[in-house]
């Protein structure tokens, strides 16, 4: 009998932390109703299409390839990248560049979203800074896998 | 208007003010329940771009499970599986007929109470169809033919029956104070006060009572503390060849539970449609003071306080849920047969030995 005692006593405690949480969270959301600014906010929750967190400066989003100032791709298709690639999803075709300092250009640069696991691998093993991820774009789904194929004209936009 | 078309249409008020009040209650639970853990909770359904704290969500939850498939398994018997889920609705719906929502109005020299069925045995009566309520769960689980839905009913049926008599022994010591039935009556001799100033209401007189019963009341609504027949998160229970509109019927039934058992705890314990120091003419203040009011005011007064009081047992009912983790199955009955009943019993005594001196 006690023993049931402290239960009730602990079921008190616990019913007084969630009646705590509830006043305090429904305080903060009414003076935010009434416009009030307050610096706590009664819930944690971003809501996410219309508010966005900022993405760390690290963060793997979609791919980009750079540009030389003449507006070329940077890439040299040294193929490091698709070595380097655990998912394989990266094909380049390299051509001739009339410029001997250059030699080659792709003229072919695919790669595949449905395969890639964004380990941002490629991005390290660049020599020239040609491809990198921070475009801060994450909202990447299709509705084909076709549209998740990013040829040079995607990439380079 | 005849007698008849009075009693027609306090029977559609009840089930609109019942239905309607079910219906938020799904929104009340899910935005509490948001609330008191730092969440924002179901804000995105709207008509036209007119949010509205998600008030629209039930409408959405209900246009969902309409027009989803109405599922009866191959292996089910029919006739019961289908059956079940409008048993367990309909006992539930029955009670809200024994509950007074207020004193009698006069309405051109007819006297209207303001409950639909107003019998020498009320609580006897709602105890009994809530306890019919058994039948909906035990039908299910039989009628599904399946081994998991079958143990859910069975825990169900176990549970429910070990806290009845929880519930009826509590009810007894409330019983013998206001020595009457009769749910209108228990109301009335609520109005009176103790020492003078405290309204006599049945947490004041029936303190172990009122607790007791709120455990066994909670227990009888089969959620989470208790809701071992359902187990929703991994145990499987009874309703689970449901789907679409009859799961949403079990669903309902649940939410119509808090409601009665509100209504319950406000009519026994908490005075119903009393207001402290509220008589028919006005309020007469303890420390002397009179404050007149024309009889419908008075009325106006009797059914805010009463919905007032409902609605803050559902919200307490809803912190119960999303405070406590479930109980293992033999601490439920531990819980049941070794601390309510005995607690009730002891209780009696004790009224009876204070009300013999």
């Amino acid at each position: 009998m006690l023993k049931a005692f402290g239960y009730f006593v602990e079921l008190l405690r616990g019913i007084w932390i969630t009646t705590r949480h509830f006043n305090v969270n429904m305080w903060f959301h009414t003076l935010n109703l009434f416009g009030i600014k307050t610096k706590r906010k009664g819930a944690v929750t971003i809501q996410y299409p219309e508010q966005k967190k900022d993405l760390a400066s690290r963060h793997r989003s979609l791919h980009r390839l750079m540009k030389r100032d003449d507006g070329k791709p940077r890439c040299v298709a040294c193929l490091l990248c698709v070595t380097v690639c655990p998912s394989e999803c990266i094909v380049i075709e390299a051509a001739e560049d009339p410029d001997p300092e250059i030699q080659k250009y792709p003229s072919t640069f695919v790669i595949d979203l449905n395969r890639c696991c964004f380990c941002g691998f490629c991005v390290e093993a660049c020599p020239e800074d040609a491809l990198r991820m921070d475009t801060a774009k994450i909202d990447l789904a299709q509705t084909s896998h076709d549209a998740l194929i990013f040829g040079l004209d995607k990439l380079l936009k | 208007m005849t007698d008849l078309g009075i009693v027609l249409i306090k029977i559609i008020l009840a089930l609109v003010w019942f239905l309607v009040l079910t219906l938020y209650l799904t929104w009340a639970e899910r935005k509490e329940s948001a609330v008191l853990q730092d969440r924002i909770g179901a804000n995105r359904a709207s008509i036209f771009g007119l949010r509205l704290f998600g008030l629209f969500q039930p409408f959405a939850d209900a246009i969902k499970m309409i027009f989803k498939e109405d599922f009866v398994p191959a292996f089910s018997r029919k006739f019961l599986h289908t059956l079940a889920p409008f048993l367990s609705f309909f006992f539930v719906a029955i009670t809200i007929s024994a509950i007074p929502f207020g004193d009698d109005i006069r309405v051109a020299g007819k006297t209207i109470s303001l409950q639909i069925f107003d019998a020498d045995i009320g609580l006897l009566f709602v105890l009994a169809m809530l306890s019919l309520g058994i039948y909906g769960i035990l039908l299910s689980g039989w009628a599904s033919n399946n081994r998991f839905a079958l143990l859910g009913s069975v825990r169900g049926a176990a549970q429910l029956i070990s806290y009845e008599v929880a519930l009826g022994l509590s009810l007894v010591g409330l019983i013998m104070v206001y020595p009457s039935l009769r749910l209108s009556d228990i109301v009335r001799a609520q109005g009176s006060l103790l020492f003078g100033f405290l309204p006599a209401w049945g947490v004041f007189l029936q303190p172990v009572g009122f607790i007791l019963f709120l455990f066994a009341a909670i227990a009888e609504t089969k959620r989470v503390p208790f809701d071992l027949p359902e187990g929703e998160s991994e145990i499987i229970g009874f309703f689970t060849e449901y789907g679409g509109l009859k799961w949403g019927l079990f669903m309902m039934t649940d939410f119509m539970e808090i409601l009665i058992v509100s209504t319950l705890l406000t009519t026994l314990f908490f005075g119903g449609w009393q207001v402290p120091w509220l008589g028919a003419g006005g309020f007469q203040f303890p420390w002397g003071g009179t404050w007149h009011l024309a009889p419908w005011l008075v009325t106006v007064f009797q059914v805010a306080a009463f919905n007032l009081k409902v609605f803050f047992f559902c919200w307490f009912q809803i912190l119960i849920r999303w405070t406590f983790p479930r109980l293992r199955y033999d601490q439920l009955m531990d819980l049941g047969w070794k601390l309510l009943v005995p607690l009730s019993l002891l209780n009696i005594l004790g009224t009876a030995i204070v009300m013999s001196f």
